[in-house]
């Protein structure tokens, strides 16, 4: 069995069998008249108005890929089809704040519903990349203005009054003394044309009232206090029974033969059988225990004899990987950017100006608090899923694929999910689910255990790097040089890509000055599975750019934080090295972020014996960041003691929600640096627990500050990039105070013994 | 063999095997699902519940163990999220993804009807076993501690 899976960042995957685009509008109508303003997230925006009872018009490009829609009934009653996905970011919070903000409603009573899993009218539905406010922000803008145009030409019209003399608030319009509800306006505004969403007059940043206003508490967090909150595993439905699967824990190895007449021998267990790998999603296979219950099947499970295959990775371990990696660097790489003659400037550079060293990064993984799971129902007339997916669209097509059915016969419902972090990108779980439950007459619910989870992940790539460099008697870089390799994502998910496009981030663009710059790549062939990990690349390049330029920095003879805004310079636009499409980066926010960042850390000022402070800042997902952390180091042990972080997003939607995403980020980019690994031995991962994983703990958390750069520019991402600048403010905080440079993570107490 | 034990104020009688987590018998056969499975091994806290009032990791409590005993869940903390630990929860905006949120809760009322009026080293000491990976520990802390104020206003532990 074979499929073809493309990149989920990119495009919608399948090709959806034909849909009636009137049927969904009529479906989304239930009853009486409703204004429907369909946008478009990625191209040019386009608008419908509808009646339940008509045809809607044709849209305007023949196939739009809607990804959202606003909904206003006749009782007033404002829905926002999202195709987005709550993981804990709070969309379902920010989103109607944006909407609201234009459309002149209490955000509050804004509905969100998810969005039916039809790529080609939602596009995209992937939650990633740190883009489901940045990529909304203007399009839902731009459908709340029109849609408060239509509704004030509706009452301007029923009054004979200039739409100029009428005024709104929280869904009332009025003007001399008459006012009307949306809902009273809704069937006149519903029969106006709709106005070209790109050319709908927007508020201008400074009248906001919603956006960036402070104290709003996010919708879903009540539910999320009392166990009413259900995510994924916590799918109930009559009749449902539950799953796991054994797979093999060497990676790529399948089963041989298995016996199991012990397990289907305990009571409660309904069927074990085989199921077979599907490669392209890399689904690993293996032996299906169904049962009464998550116990029984787990105990069901422990009763399965298996051989296996173990498959061409099982000699495989980190140490492998590890001279692999020395081999690669020691030998001359493929050239990705270079810039005037770093190797000669190097070599003609005096020894003392000089600064080479090598860092290391291990496998992570994702380790959501919901290990993995999915409720599949196989039917005569379809297939239901319930996913907590952060592509829900490709569980949609996986499925549909396993099961032999069309797509528009794969209903998917996504759940709430107990932390993405990437991981819920992959279709593996799902298809498992699938695989389970098209032999069962009943819904069925596949668990995986927190080992299952854990030692079969798709993790953040290992990866080695060589930087050299120099500094000159003036202080400034005078070359900078780095050799990389790593276990890229691009090789498991984008072959058409060069593998080095997955992995090397900022050092595309370095946005320190130097006249000599070299970026060199190759791959490290490896069996272990990885993709997407909070902040990606960033994670790895950030804390090696940051570490290396504080080691020239010292090389310099500056102060780390001086040193960075020298070499960061006037305001420039560093362009992308190899992508020429990609945004530049803007060195004059970079040194905003810094300076913030700075400030309020109070760098320079006295600080109390046996501390030091550290700073860092990168780019990532179009948004600034900067750290200045606070650290001890006792007996070995780093103590983080405060955090302050500067962050240039653009205009801030939701600010209390930014401060989380960043408080969430310094915590899990501190277990990396700090606690976690994946080691691979025997082809196998090590870790499969949190007794061996372990993770920052409430004692180790540190004091954080979160300051946001004031900015009307479009927003960008935050649940991603204020990790890459945790670790390289931590260790540069570290070096100040012990002159003991860390350059492998996570650290290790006898690292600084 | 069937095991009767008070659960969330009610009599409630289960037939599983004896070694069966709590865990598993309040998500599965009672469909309490507030509960979390996180780790299995009481590792990481989002399995607890209180039995007889001491906070407890369901997910290696044997259900022949909780035979006439008291059992309370996050359901069964407040019908209207009316706890001051709720309240305070809701306060801080603790919960990211929410799924540690259950445990994290519980471990913090048992806490606090101890240690009424903790200091914050006692709330790390006394929180620090149950993972979050959302990283919602800051703002835990000062959930802790304001619900420990509002306790007290409220003329002590419930």
């Amino acid at each position: 069995m074979s499929t073809t899976i493309e990149r989920p960042k990119t495009q919608p995957l399948f090709k959806t069998d034909d849909l009636s685009r009137r049927g969904l509008l009529k479906s989304a109508s239930t009853a009486g008249t409703a204004l429907l303003i369909g946008f478009n997230f990625s191209t040019a925006a386009t608008a419908q108005t509808s009646e339940n009872d008509k045809p809607a018009e044709k849209p305007k490009a023949p196939v739009s890929p809607f990804e959202s829609w606003v909904r206003i009934d006749e009782t007033g009653q404002v829905t926002l089809l999202s195709g987005r996905s709550e993981m804990g970011q709070g969309i379902s919070t920010a989103l109607p704040m944006v909407l609201a903000e234009e459309l002149g409603v209490d955000w509050r009573g804004i509905k969100v519903a998810q969005a039916p899993n039809d790529a080609r009218l939602f596009g995209n539905q992937g939650t990633g990349g740190s883009g489901s406010v940045a990529e909304s922000f203007t399009p839902l803008r731009q459908a709340g203005a029109a849609a408060r145009l239509m509704l004030v030409s509706a009452a301007a019209r029923r009054w004979s009054v200039d739409p100029s003399a009428c005024s709104v608030k929280n869904g009332v319009v009025s003007a001399g003394g008459r006012s009307a509800t949306y809902a009273d306006l809704v069937a006149d505004a519903a029969k106006l044309p709709v106005p070209d969403l790109k050319k709908v007059p927007l508020k201008k940043p400074e009248d906001f009232e919603i956006i960036g206003k402070e104290s709003i508490q996010r919708k879903d967090i009540p539910s999320k206090t009392d166990g009413s909150a259900r995510f994924g595993i916590d799918v109930r439905l009559p009749g449902m029974v539950y799953a796991m699967v054994e797979r093999c824990p060497t990676f790529g190895g399948r089963v041989a033969s298995f016996d199991a007449t012990k397990a289907k021998a305990i009571p409660g267990v309904i069927d074990v059988f085989e199921i077979p790998a599907i490669e392209d999603i890399h689904s690993w296979g293996g032996v299906a225990v169904v049962a009464n219950s998550t116990y029984t099947a787990m105990q069901a499970r422990k009763a399965l004899k298996i051989e296996w295959n173990s498959g061409p990775h099982a000699a495989e371990s980190s140490e492998s990987i590890r001279k692999e990696f020395r081999r690669l660097v020691d030998s001359p790489m493929k050239v990705v950017v270079n810039q005037g003659d770093a190797e000669a400037a190097i070599s003609s550079a005096p020894q003392e100006y000089k600064v080479e060293a090598d860092y290391e990064l291990p496998f992570q993984a994702h380790a959501t608090m919901e290990p993995m799971n999915c409720t599949v129902h196989v039917r005569k007339d379809g297939v239901e899923v319930w996913a907590p997916a952060q592509g829900p669209e490709l569980t949609q097509g996986t499925v549909a694929q396993v099961c032999g059915v069309p797509v528009d016969k794969v209903k998917v419902n996504t759940t709430l999910m107990g932390g993405g972090f990437g991981r819920r990108y992959q279709a593996d779980f799902g298809v498992e689910a699938a695989q389970i439950a098209k032999r069962i007459p009943h819904p069925v619910q596949l668990v995986w255990s927190r080992e299952d989870d854990m030692t079969h992940d798709f993790y953040r790539p290992a990866s080695y790097h060589r930087l050299s460099g120099a500094v000159d008697s003036q202080g400034n870089i005078l070359a900078w040089k780095h050799k990389s390799t790593s276990t890229p994502i691009s090789e498991w998910w984008d072959k058409a890509g060069t593998p080095e496009s997955s992995e090397l981030g900022l050092s595309f663009q370095n946005p320190y000055m130097t006249k000599n710059y070299r970026l060199e790549y190759l791959p490290t062939a490896s069996g272990v599975p990885r993709a997407w990990w909070r902040s990606v690349e960033a994670s790895s390049i950030g804390f090696v750019m940051e570490s290396y330029i504080d080691e020239l920095a010292h090389a310099a003879g500056a102060d780390p934080y001086e040193f960075r805004l020298r070499q960061l310079g006037r305001a420039r636009k560093v362009p992308h090295g190899v992508e020429k499409n990609e945004a530049p980066v803007d060195t004059d926010r970079m040194r905003g972020v810094l300076e913030l960042a700075a400030q309020k850390a109070g760098w320079g000022s006295a600080l109390p014996q046996g501390r030091a402070r550290g700073i860092a800042c990168h780019y990532s997902f179009h948004s600034y960041t900067a750290n200045v952390a606070e650290v001890s180091v006792e007996k070995g042990q780093v103590r983080v003691h405060r955090i302050v972080t500067a962050v240039d997003i653009g205009v801030p939607v939701h600010p209390d929600g930014i401060r989380a995403q960043v408080e969430s980020a310094i915590v899990y980019g501190l277990t990396a640096a700090m606690k976690s690994q994946i080691t691979i031995k025997n082809g196998a991962a090590v870790e499969a627990n949190f007794n061996r994983f372990t993770t920052l703990r409430m004692d180790e958390t540190p004091e954080m500050e979160v300051h946001i750069v004031p900015s009307i520019l479009p927003p960008t991402g935050i649940g991603e990039p204020a990790l890459p600048v945790v670790a390289p403010a931590v260790f540069n905080a570290v070096f100040a105070l012990t002159g003991k440079r860390v350059r492998r993570l996570p650290v290790m107490a006898t690292d600084l013994a | 063999m069937p095991v009767t034990f008070e659960l969330n104020g009610r009599s409630t009688t289960v037939d599983v095997s004896p070694e069966t987590p709590l865990l598993w018998v309040l998500r599965d056969t009672l469909n309490l699902t507030g509960t979390k499975y996180g780790c299995g091994i009481a590792a990481c806290g989002a399995c607890t519940v209180h039995i007889d009032g001491e906070a407890a990791r369901s997910c290696v409590y044997p259900i022949s163990s909780v035979s006439a005993k008291r059992v309370t869940t996050i359901e069964g903390l407040s019908m209207d999220r009316s706890h001051p630990v709720q309240e305070a929860w809701i306060e801080a905006q603790a919960p990211q993804c929410g799924y540690c949120q259950s445990g994290q809760i519980m471990t913090a009322v048992a806490f606090l009807k101890k240690t009424p009026s903790p200091t914050p080293q006692q709330v790390d000491a006394a929180m620090s076993d149950n993972i979050c990976r959302c990283g919602t520990a800051q703002r835990i802390r000062k959930a802790v501690l304001h619900a420990s104020e509002l306790m007290q206003a409220q003329g002590g532990a419930r």
